[in-house]
């Protein structure tokens, strides 16, 4: 079999890095041979954040070329379009909506690119693309930072492993005291894009 | 045998327990830190692990643990493998009584180093078996393989992983643990293996260059170096996570897998090169393996087509490849997309609440020359502070402030460095300032932990890396035991304070130490309310702004003489550290009303 490449993209922070591991796991518990490889901006805290992971029969590079990469679950739109260049024609895009801006733009010496911008170059990269408001699901769940486990939950609808699979890893990843939220928060995501059909719900800039 | 997902260093902690190793030292660097990190979290009965103040004392108590009959492990990032090396070396005439195994964490592509240097030159140097691991069950099996051959060779053993192979993850398969002695006997009386004093050490160097002719034959047959044949008009020989990109770049190629790449085998090495019309090597960094290649008479191609700078990953190795005609075409690719728009980027800075913040507010307005070191205050060199005008490596700062003050710098000059980074080098340059009486202004940054590399323990805690109590070595009491008479402590959150101590420092005609102390925002847990701009007050000044704080924005709204932009603060990164409200010439910054009663964070 050809192996599946993921691209997991996002802001220090943002649990970017335990949902690229889940990934990687749920990989692993469903059989296939799995590598990942991070890459931290400088400073981890507000920098970019890079994870790519990969699924297949047997897998060499960690790092994925540019261009091979076959899903970009993206937390952030910004970091979405960092990530396009590693995109085919047939990948598929899930992004949070909720931006960050970076410290370039709150200064006011760069400006953060349109939601038409963001939204046409998504669309003009990949065979498909999901925007989802994975910011406000988790809010309502109970905390901003189970946005990582409703991004799992609405990318997990995308890809041929039992729901059932994916909630173990992810409880198993996850502090005693929140699994309950984490439980939701994964089954919150998934109805997402099930039920909503990714439409592009803009969420306010933050 | 359990099947687990593991980083390249946590297999490699993993290893040193399936090697029976029961010490384990380093010093914080990435990309080495999470080893050590690892050790002491999951098998914290097995093996004892500390930070040690620098790699020097890590390795020699590396090497003092190997002597008493303990296996030992000792880590550190490339740069950390110069400090390291002056102990390294007497071990390789002595030989050691139970396994030792010394890590290096290369960093190519220069993700978190001053430097790309390549430390495989030390195997060669050190004249020590090199192990590279690829990925992360060699990782943690070459960590075993080292103990072993450590003990069968007499030899500390140099494993040397790249952060690609540290930092990424793959499966392993776990295994037992051997049983290991509980006690050790008396200390072993052997002095003319054990003493390198000239006369003894002599007599040992001929033992050292045997051992590496014996290491060499074992090398040939060697599980671990092996050849993999397809096609036979490309033959690419390739160690560590490079193999991986370039298996899966030249997947028609036979391969010469090298898991020891020092001494090299040179016999297999041969009949591999006769096996095929056109012989390359690939490695990331300097011609390593290709000049040792080409000294036994071999030819062969490298560093022709391959740069001895940044990462080979899969893209540049595809592209090399196609321009250099080793590929026809990029097969399985499809092309990228560019995207047509400059991407604003998201640049380091210094976090909210940082402790570091007014000094370099300081540095900054008073404009000096600044040496400075390594750790997050480096990001002072960034704008908007741009207050630091040198950085080489550890410690230096307080060296390069001796040697501008002697050469006659005309300015008053300042070195800035962190607790733990005076306490890895910094000491002894403080102390040859004292004893050669030069002026200048160290500031020790004391921000209670070493905090870049991931808050690791040091003197300056009360705690150590296991979690047991520690002395907390303070400052001022022990920079005026060495000698230093004007020392001032401040409080980081007090910028007046920070400001007069440094001015009353810089007149002093002599050494003199200013401690700026304040909690790493990382580590204060005490809940403090945000604050808030008030835009009526606001002048749009842009004093706060130069605090180059993320949590400090400009605002949208325009102060209307001027027309320029008014600042306000967002409440969920504030942490309220307080500085920015003692910049504000107009008092416009205050705590947030709603947030006042509860203390929120």
């Amino acid at each position: 079999m050809k192996n599946i490449s993921f691209l997991v993209a996002g802001v220090g922070g943002q649990g970017t890095l335990l949902a690229s591991d889940i990934l990687a796991e749920v990989g692993m518990e469903a059989g296939y041979d799995v590598k990942k490889s991070d890459v931290l901006g400088l400073a981890v805290r507000g920098g970019s954040v890079l994870s790519h992971v990969r699924w297949g029969e047997k897998v060499a590079s960690p790092v994925v070329r540019k261009g091979d990469m076959d899903y970009l679950l993206a937390f952030e739109p910004l970091e979405a379009m960092r990530g396009v260049e590693f995109l085919h024609s047939n990948s598929t895009i899930v992004v949070n909506t909720k931006e960050i801006p970076p410290a370039s733009v709150s200064s006011g010496s760069a400006s953060y690119p349109s939601k038409n911008q963001i939204e046409e170059i998504l669309r003009n990269t990949a065979k498909a693309v999901h925007f989802v408001d994975a910011a406000r699901v988790a809010q309502e769940t109970g905390n901003l930072k189970v946005t990582n486990v409703v991004m799992l939950g609405a990318f997990s609808t995308l890809l041929d492993v039992p729901p059932e699979r994916w909630k173990d890893v992810i409880l198993k990843r996850v502090p005693a005291k929140y699994v309950e939220m984490n439980k939701q928060a994964f089954y919150a995501g998934r109805m997402l894009i099930e039920k909503e059909g990714g439409s592009y719900v803009i969420s306010l800039r933050v | 045998m359990n099947k687990v997902l593991l980083s390249g260093n946590e297999a490699i902690a993993r290893g040193a327990y399936e090697a029976g190793v029961q010490i384990a030292t380093g010093y914080p660097g990435t990309p080495s830190s999470e080893i050590l990190a690892t050790i002491a979290k999951k098998y914290k009965d097995e093996i004892y692990a500390e930070w040690s103040t620098n790699e020097k004392v890590a390795m020699d108590v590396a090497a003092g643990a190997a002597y008493s009959g303990r296996r030992t492990m000792v880590t550190a990032k490339q740069v950390g493998m110069n400090v390291l090396s002056d102990a390294l070396l007497y071990t390789v005439y002595t030989g050691i009584e139970a396994g030792l195994v010394v890590i290096t964490a290369d960093d190519p592509g220069m993700f978190s180093s001053q430097n790309e240097q390549d430390n495989r030159w030390y195997a060669k140097l050190a004249k020590i078996p090199l192990l590279e691991p690829a990925d992360s069950q060699e990782a943690k099996d070459f960590v075993v393989l080292g103990i072993g051959l450590s003990e069968e060779f007499d030899t500390p053993v140099l494993v040397r992983t790249t952060m690609r192979v540290s930092h990424s993850k793959s499966i392993v398969l776990e295994g037992e643990r051997p049983s290991v002695p509980q006690e050790v006997g008396p200390f072993v009386r052997n002095q003319e293996k054990y003493v390198c004093t000239a006369m003894w050490a002599k007599k040992r160097h001929p033992v050292v260059e045997q051992r590496l002719v014996n290491l060499a034959r074992y090398a040939e047959d060697a599980p671990f170096n092996h050849v993999e044949w397809a096609e036979h008009s490309l033959g690419i020989i390739a160690s560590g996570v490079t193999y991986m990109y370039a298996r899966e770049v030249f997947p028609q190629a036979s391969f010469l897998k090298l898991g020891m790449t020092f001494p090299l085998p040179e016999e297999l090495i041969q009949s591999f090169a006769d096996g095929v019309e056109k012989l390359i090597v690939i490695e990331e960094l300097d011609p390593f393996l290709e000049e040792q290649i080409r000294a036994m008479g071999i030819n062969v191609i490298g560093k022709e087509i391959f740069p001895p700078y940044d990462e080979l990953l899969p893209d540049t190795l595809t592209q090399l490849g196609l321009e250099s005609g080793l590929i026809d075409e990029a097969k399985g690719m499809t092309h990228s997309v560019t995207v047509p728009t400059e991407l604003p980027a998201r640049t380091p800075v210094l976090c909210a609440g940082c402790p570091h913040r007014s000094t370099y507010y300081w540095l900054n307005k008073m404009k000096m020359p600044v040496a400075g070191d390594i750790g997050c205050y480096n990001l002072g060199c960034l704008p908007p502070f741009n207050a630091q005008h040198t950085m080489g490596c550890m410690g230096a700062s307080v060296g390069v402030l001796h040697g501008m003050s002697i050469a006659g710098v005309p300015e008053h000059a300042v070195a800035t460095i962190g607790d733990s980074t005076f306490f890895h080098s910094g000491m002894p340059a403080l102390l040859n300032m004292v004893h050669n009486q030069s002026r200048g202004v160290v500031i020790i940054m004391d921000n209670g932990s070493t905090a870049m590399t991931g808050h690791q323990d040091n003197p300056g805690t009360d705690w150590t890396l296991q979690g047991k109590d520690a002395p907390h070595v303070e400052f001022e009491p022990l920079v005026r035991a060495m000698g230093v008479e004007k020392v001032l402590t401040v409080n980081a959150f007090d910028v007046g304070e920070v400001g007069s101590g440094l001015k009353e420092c810089l007149a002093y005609d002599g050494p003199s130490v200013l401690i700026t102390e304040g909690l790493c925002a990382q580590l204060d847990r005490t809940p403090k309310p945000s604050y808030m701009v008030n835009p009526d007050k606001c002048i749009a000044c842009g004093a706060c702004l130069k605090l180059g704080c993320p949590a400090i924005l400009k605002a949208d709204k325009v102060d209307e003489k001027t027309g320029k932009p008014k600042a306000e603060i967002d409440p969920g990164l504030c942490v309220g550290c307080d500085i920015c409200r003692q910049v504000c010439p107009v008092e416009a910054i205050q705590i947030s009303k709603d947030r006042e009663s509860q203390g929120d964070r």
